[in-house]
Order: C-alpha cells, then sequence, then structure tokens
C-alpha cells in the first residue's frame, strides 16, 4: 500500500533517516515564525518521508502546523532548521528561481479558497503554469483544452471564476495544479469551502490522478476524507503524533 | 509576447481599481515632462539667439583700440600714445604666423548722407576688404562687398548697413544709386544681410556706412586706424598670436611687449568661452529644475507601484506558486511602472511641443527687443533623446524598488496576504 516500489533514483543516503526512495523527506524540520514581538514555533523537529505514488492525508486541529507543513513541501516557504530533500535533493540554498522552476514543473498546488485570478478566465487561469514555463502556443492550447475536458469544464473556458461555482473553481485549480504534469500534487484543504457532494466529486478526482500515478499530498480535517486516502498523518502542535496506513 | 499579454490582462485589473491614482500620477508626469521640455527648449533658445549675435559680431576674432604705454621703455617714457596705421596691417600678417586674417577700420561718426532729398548724419567707417569675413558683414543677394580693387583703385563705393539703407532709400534696391557722402558722389555696391548683431562697437553694422580704407583716408585725410581687427589661425593659439603682435608692433612703435596698456585687446574667443560656459552652467540649471519636477512625478509613480504591488501581493503569490520566476515578476512591476511613466511622458512630450510651436510661432509675429535676445524656444535632439532618457530611468527606477519588494517575500506569505 505504500506506494509501488523503490526507486531510490540515484541510491544516495538521505540524511537524518529519511527513508531511502523517498520523493518528499523532512528530516528534523522546524519552522518558526518571528512577528517581531512574538515567535510562534508552528513546526517542531517534523521527520517524514512520503515515497512516489502514495496517496496521504494530514490532518490535525486548526493551527497545529499542516499548512505550514505544505508550504515548506511545496517550496512556498523555507524551514528555520532541519532538512528538506526533494527527490533527493537539498532545498535549502536552491537559487529563488531553482524553486520557482521546481513549482513549475514538479509540483501542482489546490488551494482551499481556490486562488484563481479573477480577471482571468477559466482557460487563462489554467494556461499560466504554461506561459510561465515557456511553452510554446499550440502546446498550451492543446493542453489547457485537454486538461479542462477532463475536468469536465469544457464549455466554461471563457468563463471567470465569478462566473463559476465553487465546485467548478475548484475544478479549475485542479486542472492548473495539473498543466505542467507535475509529480506531486499539494492540496490544503481543497474541499473545505465546498458542499459535500462537489467536496466529494473533488477527491473523485484526486482518486483518479493516484491511479495515473501522481503523489498526492493532502491536508484535511474531514475524517471521511482522510479514509479515502492509503495513510493519514496526524500533527498536533507543530509535531507529527500519528503516521498509519488506512485500512 | 504571450507573458506579455497576460501581464497587459493583469494591469489592466489593477488599473480599474487605482484609476484616479493613476490619473494623477500620469498627469504629474506629463506635467514634469512639459516643465523640462519648456526650460530646456528655453536654454537651447537662449543659446542659439547669444550665439547668432555673437555671430553677428564676429566669430573668434580680437579687436585692437589704440592705447598709451603704460611703462617706460628703451629710454622712451611712460605715456606715450600708441598709433597704429593701415600698413601695420600686412606687417602684423608677414610678422605673426599665428594670425590667419587682419583688417583695419577708421571710424567717422558723424558724414552727411545724401539720396535726393533725404539728408542723415550717420557714421562711416573705411576697412580692408577682410574685414567682411572677419566681423560678419556680408552683403544681401544682388550687391557686393568691398573687394581689393576697391581698395587698390580708392573707388567712390559705398556698403550700407540694411537699416541706413532703408532709412536712405525706402523699401527700393540701392545697389547701383548714388548717394552723396559728404557731398562727394558714391555709389552703393551692396546692402548688408540682415543679421543679429549683439556685441557691438561704434554702433551696429546695420546703421553705417561702408567705404574702402584707402579712399576713407584720402576723404577725410586720417592716417591712423581706429580699431585693427583679427583672426588667429586658430582659437588655442590666440595668446601666442597675441604676444607675437605685441612683439611686431612693439619693435616698430618701440614698446614693451607686456606693456598692457599700450594696445587694448577684445578678445571675443574668450567671451565665447566663458558665454560658452555659463550657458552650459544655465542648461545645467534649467534642466535640473525639470529633472526635479519629473523625479517628483516619478516618486508618485513608485509610490503609487508600491501600492499596487501590496495590493496585488496575493496575485503575486498565485504566480509565484505556479513557477513565475523573479524576472517575471520584476518584469511585470517594470514594465507597468515604463508603462505609466511613458503614457505620461508621451502626454507631456505633445502639450510640450504644442506650447513651443506656439511660442515660436507667437514671436515670429511679435517684435520685442526681450523676446529677441531670449530667442525662440527650440526643441533639439539631444532634448528629446534626454527627456526620453530621463522619463525611462524614471520609469525603471519607480519599478523596480517596488518590484524588490514583491519578490524579496515568501509565496507563502503572499499567499497569506488578505
Ligand atoms: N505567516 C505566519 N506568521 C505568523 N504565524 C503564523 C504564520 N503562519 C502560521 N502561523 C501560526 O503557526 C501556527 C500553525 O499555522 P498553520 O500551519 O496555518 O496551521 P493549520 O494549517 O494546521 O491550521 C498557527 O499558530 C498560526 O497562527
Ligand atoms: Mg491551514
Amino acid at each position: 500500500m505504500f506506494g509501488n516500489g523503490t526507486n531510490g533514483k540515484n541510491g544516495k543516503d538521505k540524511p537524518n533517516g529519511a527513508a531511502d526512495g523517498a520523493i518528499i523527506a523532512l528530516a528534523g524540520v522546524r519552522k518558526v515564525y518571528d512577528t517581531g514581538a512574538v515567535k510562534v514555533e508552528a513546526l517542531r523537529k517534523v521527520d517524514l518521508a512520503i515515497k512516489r505514488n502514495e496517496f496521504v492525508a494530514i490532518v490535525g486541529p486548526s493551527g497545529s502546523g499542516k499548512s505550514t507543513l505544505m508550504n515548506i513541501i511545496g517550496c512556498l516557504d523555507t524551514a528555520t532548521e532541519g532538512s528538506y530533500c526533494l527527490r533527493g535533493e537539498e532545498v535549502a540554498g536552491m537559487s529563488i528561481d531553482r524553486l520557482a522552476d521546481i513549482r513549475n514543473r514538479r509540483i501542482g498546488f489546490v488551494f482551499q479558497n481556490f486562488n484563481l485570478l479573477p480577471q482571468l478566465t477559466a482557460y487563462e487561469n489554467v494556461e499560466m503554469p504554461l506561459l510561465f514555463k515557456g511553452a510554446p502556443a499550440r502546446e498550451r492550447r492543446e493542453r489547457v483544452e485537454t486538461l479542462l475536458g477532463e475536468v469536465g469544464l469544457a464549455d466554461r473556458m471563457q468563463h471567470r471564476p465569478v462566473e463559476l461555482s465553487g465546485g467548478q473553481m475548484q475544478r479549475v485549480a485542479i486542472a492548473r495544479a495539473l498543466a505542467c504534469e507535475p509529480d506531486i500534487i499539494l492540496a490544503d484543504e481543497p474541499t473545505g469551502n465546498l458542499d459535500s457532494a462537489a467536496g466529494g466529486d473533488i477527491i473523485g478526482k484526486f482518486e483518479e490522478l493516484w491511479a495515473k500515478g501522481h503523489t498526492l499530498v493532502l491536508i484535511t480535517h474531514d475524517a471521511a476524507i482522510a479514509r479515502r486516502t492509503r495513510r493519514v498523518v496526524r500533527v498536533q502542535d507543530g509535531a507529527v503524533v500519528s503516521d498509519e496506513a488506512v485500512a | 509576447m504571450a507573458a506579455l499579454s497576460l501581464i497587459v490582462r493583469l494591469f489592466r485589473g489593477a488599473a480599474k481599481i487605482q484609476r484616479k491614482r493613476m490619473i494623477l500620477t500620469v498627469t504629474a508626469i506629463a506635467w514634469g515632462t512639459v516643465a523640462i521640455i519648456l526650460l530646456l527648449s528655453f536654454g537651447e533658445g537662449l543659446k542659439r539667439s547669444l550665439a547668432a549675435g555673437r555671430r553677428g559680431l564676429g566669430e573668434n576674432i580680437v579687436i585692437i583700440w589704440m592705447g598709451e604705454t603704460e611703462k617706460a621703455y628703451a629710454g622712451l617714457p611712460a605715456g606715450r600714445p600708441i598709433r597704429l596705421v593701415p600698413e601695420d596691417v600686412d606687417l602684423v600678417l608677414a610678422g605673426v604666423p599665428e594670425i590667419a586674417s587682419a583688417a583695419g577700420e577708421m571710424h567717422n561718426w558723424n558724414v552727411q548722407l545724401v539720396n535726393g532729398r533725404t539728408a542723415l548724419n550717420k557714421r562711416v567707417v573705411g576697412v580692408h576688404p577682410a574685414y567682411e569675413e572677419l566681423r560678419t558683414t556680408y552683403p544681401r543677394a544682388g550687391g557686393r562687398y568691398i573687394d581689393e580693387l576697391d581698395q587698390k583703385l580708392k573707388r567712390r563705393v559705398v556698403f550700407l548697413g540694411d537699416e541706413l539703407a532703408k532709412a536712405l532709400f525706402g523699401a527700393g534696391d540701392p545697389v547701383g544709386q548714388t548717394l552723396l557722402v559728404a557731398d562727394t558722389p558714391f555709389t552703393v555696391i551692396g546692402v548688408l544681410q540682415k543679421k543679429k548683431q549683439m556685441g557691438m562697437y561704434g554702433g551696429p553694422d546695420a546703421d553705417r556706412a561702408t567705404i574702402p580704407l584707402s579712399t576713407f583716408e584720402a576723404m577725410f585725410g586720417r592716417r591712423t586706424l581706429s580699431n585693427l581687427v583679427y583672426q588667429p589661425t586658430r582659437n588655442a593659439l590666440a595668446p601666442v598670436a597675441k604676444r607675437h603682435l605685441m612683439e611686431v608692433l612693439g619693435a616698430k612703435y618701440r614698446f614693451d611687449p607686456a606693456d598692457t596698456r599700450a594696445l587694448q585687446f577684445w578678445d571675443t574667443i574668450r567671451d565665447a568661452k566663458m558665454m560658452n560656459a555659463i550657458m552650459i552652467g544655465l542648461e545645467a540649471f534649467l534642466g535640473g529644475i525639470g529633472a526635479l519636477t519629473l523625479i517628483i512625478g516619478g516618486v508618485g509613480v513608485a509610490n503609487i507601484m508600491f501600492a499596487t504591488v501590496t495590493h496585488r501581493t496575493r496575485e503575486i503569490g498565485v504566480q509565484m506558486a505556479l513557477g513565475a520566476r523573479r524576472l517575471y515578476i520584476t518584469g511585470s512591476i517594470v514594465l507597468e511602472s515604463l508603462a505609466l511613466t511613458f503614457a505620461g511622458g508621451v502626454a507631456g512630450i505633445g502639450v510640450g511641443v504644442a506650447i513651443v510651436q506656439v511660442l515660436a510661432a507667437v514671436q515670429a509675429h511679435a517684435k520685442s527687443e526681450a523676446m529677441e535676445i531670449l530667442g525662440t524656444p527650440t526643441i533639439s535632439l539631444p532634448i528629446a533623446v534626454a527627456t526620453v532618457t530621463l522619463l525611462g530611468l524614471i520609469g525603471m527606477l519607480a519599478g523596480y524598488f517596488p518590484a524588490r519588494r514583491a519578490v524579496s517575500i515568501q509565496p507563502a506569505e503572499a499567499l497569506r496576504f488578505e
């Protein structure tokens, strides 16, 4: 159940007990937010290894550090301390542009509040990562049309986010996350702003992606959703308190 | 290209929200541009007018007045007057290799000129033919200046200043007509081409009659020159030319070549150099004021860019999350800033050029002396280049600092921004 195989690409030893072959490997990761007056320790000594094609739910109470953890995994933020290896490469010390490229090609994000740009149509939102990648016009068009077709929005391409329902917006966001064919999909409470029907639909979409070989990390506080994944990591007060396979 | 269309779309979104401020900012830039264009083109006009006025006296020339020795020399006492004669011109030309051209002139400031029933008392000067080039007293079409033959044959020919010609002959062409100069009939051979003359001695060239120096000597029984005008071969050689001239003439008239009172010099070359320095200073000053106005507009642009960047932090965060590189983020912000700046710049250049043209047209009609000296405001290529460069620079800087701030924060932080 833990993914399908050991493909430690270069077979290098991962530091601090990160499991061999892990695509995501955090070891002793700490994150302290320094807001001037107070320092908030959002993560304390987190070790976490995720292999290729795992489907992981991160659960825990509000404020426990789930989003912080996901931001670090997604290279949206840097750890205060500790090591994070993505596909065997240490992320700390990478240049801003290198990190941008990693986010562009390796990681797809799905956010609770969709984070679509309201001025742009569904089509343009999905096209953005391809623009940043520098894909040629033809490839962009084909890719965007395919992706929006796959999420069932072929007839909504020229609609702006305000003209779409929550579930439709989140499907646009999923199409956008997949634009550059990343192997990792990170979703921070993707169903949090959706009704249960639309939410179930989105989770169904994630299951499809998992079946296709993507690695998924999904933050949720919905136990029902967590049960549909294959591994549940529980976070509390900035630490991993349990990590078990779903029966 | 595609990325540009994305930038434009996002910019339009931001522009909608900030419309009022953007209009104000663009106006400020436009105003700054108008200011810099007006100030610099007035400076340019003044510079050209002054240069033309200087040219009216003669370019790169030195004018000598007769003086009195101040130092005793070779057994002779101080206080002796030094009086040059026409032959000294040849002496100087032969003895001073650094002098390219020279002419003597004699003045009689109150001579009766009569044409039919019009009689005027005016200045008459006798000159060597080289005077034409030295003092830029060129004839207008249909006439000529005094030449070597006139000088050699002591011809009774007269060259008239344009205003004097008008006063004597009205609108008609005086060339070929006869004019009585102190009761002697003279033939008019040419009329001065209208010119702007700022520096002058013995009245403006426009208001005098000029005859061959030889004729003048014979008619008025004079031997001494009022002035001697010469031009060094090169401006840089002016001091050497002067020293050698003093040596040559000092030997003849037996005065100390270092005696600064024996002859008096008006060095227009040095004047021109000083004037140039003043003009450069003035232009720098005017340009500086204009630039300052423009920079204030630029601060407005930077301000609004900071505001939009803050306003769009989340949008920038989304783009960063999707893999936008640093250059894209900073580039898009700098581009927007340049767009705002150049929008104002284009408007300002349009208004500035229009104002300059209107002023030039007004000035061509209205004749006032002050206006004449001020010259016609002129937009030169360097002014245009300087303005556009400054606009570009301001646009870049006004975008660069907000852009730098935008990329300095982590994407996660940008995405959290409300
Ligand atoms: N940018 C930030 N600055 C300061 N404190 C933060 C920041 N982000 C998160 N925190 C704090 O860190 C802790 C963990 O937050 P978060 O990771 O968002 O938790 P969760 O996603 O599990 O609700 C919380 O106490 C939160 O207030
Ligand atoms: Mg959260």
